[in-house]
C-alpha cells in the first residue's frame, strides 16, 4: 500500500496523518496498533513499560465504535475499563466529561452517531494509555463535541502522551503533519 | 483475571438480552425434536431407539445456529480489534468467549433435554444418560465450532461456511455421544467406554480450539 515511510513522534506531540482517501492513513494506524503485519520495516516505542508491546500501551479509536447496542452506556464503558485493565478510573466522571452523564443507563442502541463517538472517547479517559491512535476522531461530532475532543487531547499531551491521528479536517490543535502521497 | 471475567459476563449478558440468541438455540432444539415424532410416526419403540440420536443432532444444529455470531458480531462493531490489541492473551480471550457461549447457549439445551426426552418416549434413566453425554459433549461442539467461527471472520463468509467447516469436525463427538447414550439404554456396550472417549474429545477441544481460533484471528484481521 505504501513504502519508504519514515517518521517519528515524541511525548507530548500530535502527529496528524493527512492525505487523500485511500492513501493509507487508516492502514498506517492499524499497523501501529499491531492489527496489520508490515511487509517490511519496524515500529517501536522508546521508553514506556518495557514488558508491554506498543499495541498493549495504545488506545485505538477506529471508524467503528466497539459498542454493544444491547448494553447500557455505563455497561459498555465499564466492560472496556475491566477488559483493558491497567490504571483505571471511575466510569461516572468519564461519562460526565464527555457529556453523557445523563445517559448512563440508556442502552447504547439509542445513542446517536455523535453520542457513540463521545462514548468511545470516554474509553480513552477511563483507562490510561500513553499512546492514542485516533482515526478521524472528530467525525460525527458537533462543534461542542469537537471542542471537547480537542480538550481531551490537550490534557493527554500535557500528561506526556503521544497522539497519532488520521484526519481530513484540521484537528484544532497544533500538530506535526505526515502527508501520505496519493497512490504511492 | 478481571479482563476474562469481564468478557465472560459481557457475552452472557448480551446473549440473554433481547435479540441475543441464547433462547433462539433452545427454541430451535425444541422445534427440531418436536418435529421428529411427526416425521417418524407414532411407533414408540422406534422413537426410543432413535431418541438419543435425535436429541444429539438437535443439540448439534442448535449450537451451530448461534456459533456464527461468536466473532462476527465483535468484528463488525470493532470490538475484536481492541480484544486483539489488549494485554489479555488472545487464546485466553477466545476461550472466555467460547465458555460464555457455552454457558448462555449450551447449558439451556441440556436443561431442556429432560422435557424433550419425554416427547421421544425416553425413560428417566435414558434421559439422564443423554443429558449427561450432552453436558460432557457440548463443550467440544462449542470449542471446535469456535475454530470455524474464527475462520468465518477472517474469510468474510458467515453462516453456511461455518456449518460446512464445523460439521465434519463434530462427527467424532456425535458418534461417541450417541453411542454412550445408546449403551446406557440398550447395551451391550458398557457406558463408560464411549463416555470416556467423549470426555477426552472435549478436553482435547478445550486445548486446541482457543489456540487455533486465536491463530486464525491474528493472521486474518484486516
Amino acid at each position: 500500500m505504501f513504502s519508504g515511510l519514515d517518521f517519528e513522534t515524541a511525548s507530548g506531540e500530535v502527529l496528524a496523518v493527512v492525505g487523500p482517501n485511500g492513501s493509507g492513513k487508516t492502514s498506517l494506524l492499524r499497523l501501529v496498533a499491531g492489527l496489520l503485519v508490515p511487509a517490511g520495516g519496524s515500529i517501536g516505542l522508546e521508553g514506556g513499560e518495557t514488558e508491554l508491546t506498543l499495541p498493549e500501551q495504545s488506545h485505538y479509536l477506529g471508524h467503528r465504535d466497539a459498542l454493544k447496542p444491547a448494553l447500557s452506556v455505563a455497561e459498555n464503558l465499564s466492560f472496556w475499563r475491566d477488559f483493558l485493565g491497567g490504571e483505571t478510573g471511575d466510569v461516572g466522571p468519564c461519562l460526565t466529561a464527555v457529556g453523557l452523564g445523563h445517559a448512563t443507563y440508556l442502552p447504547a442502541a439509542y445513542l446517536s452517531a455523535g453520542q457513540r463517538r463521545r462514548l468511545s472517547i470516554a474509553r480513552l479517559l477511563v483507562v490510561r494509555r500513553p499512546v492514542w491512535l485516533l482515526d478521524e476522531p472528530t467525525s460525527a461530532l458537533d462543534a461542542a463535541g469537537q471542542e471537547l475532543c480537542v480538550g481531551v487531547m490537550r490534557d493527554h499531551l500535557a500528561s506526556g502522551g503521544i497522539i497519532v491521528a488520521a484526519t481530513h479536517a484540521p484537528l484544532g490543535i497544533e500538530a506535526r503533519e505526515l502527508r501520505m502521497g496519493g497512490g504511492k | 483475571m478481571t479482563a476474562i471475567t469481564a468478557l465472560i459476563r459481557r457475552d452472557i449478558k448480551i446473549a440473554l438480552r433481547v435479540g441475543g440468541g441464547a433462547l433462539i438455540g433452545v427454541l430451535f432444539f425444541l422445534t427440531v425434536t418436536v418435529l421428529m415424532p411427526f416425521a417418524i410416526g407414532p411407533d414408540l419403540a422406534l422413537l426410543t431407539r432413535l431418541g438419543p440420536a435425535i436429541l444429539w443432532l438437535g443439540a448439534l444444529l442448535a449450537s451451530l445456529l448461534t456459533l456464527d455470531r461468536l466473532f462476527t458480531a465483535d468484528h463488525e462493531d470493532g470490538s475484536l480489534d481492541l480484544i486483539v490489541m489488549g494485554q489479555t492473551p488472545l487464546e485466553l480471550a477466545c476461550a472466555a468467549k467460547a465458555l460464555a457461549h457455552w454457558l448462555a447457549a449450551g447449558v439451556p439445551l441440556i436443561v431442556a433435554t429432560p422435557m424433550l426426552g419425554l416427547l421421544l418416549n425416553l425413560d428417566g434413566e435414558a434421559t439422564s444418560a443423554v443429558a449427561l453425554t450432552l453436558l460432557v459433549g457440548t463443550p467440544a461442539l462449542t470449542f471446535t465450532g469456535m475454530i470455524g467461527a474464527a475462520l468465518a471472520v477472517t474469510l468474510h463468509r458467515g453462516g453456511l461456511l461455518l456449518a460446512v467447516l464445523v460439521l465434519p469436525l463434530s462427527i467424532p463427538v456425535l458418534i461417541f455421544g450417541v453411542s454412550a447414550s445408546q449403551a446406557a439404554i440398550t447395551g451391550p456396550l458398557a457406558f463408560g467406554t464411549p463416555f470416556s472417549i467423549l470426555c477426552a474429545l472435549s478436553l482435547v477441544s478445550l486445548v486446541v480450539g482457543p489456540f487455533a481460533a486465536a491463530a486464525s484471528l491474528r493472521h486474518g484481521l484486516d
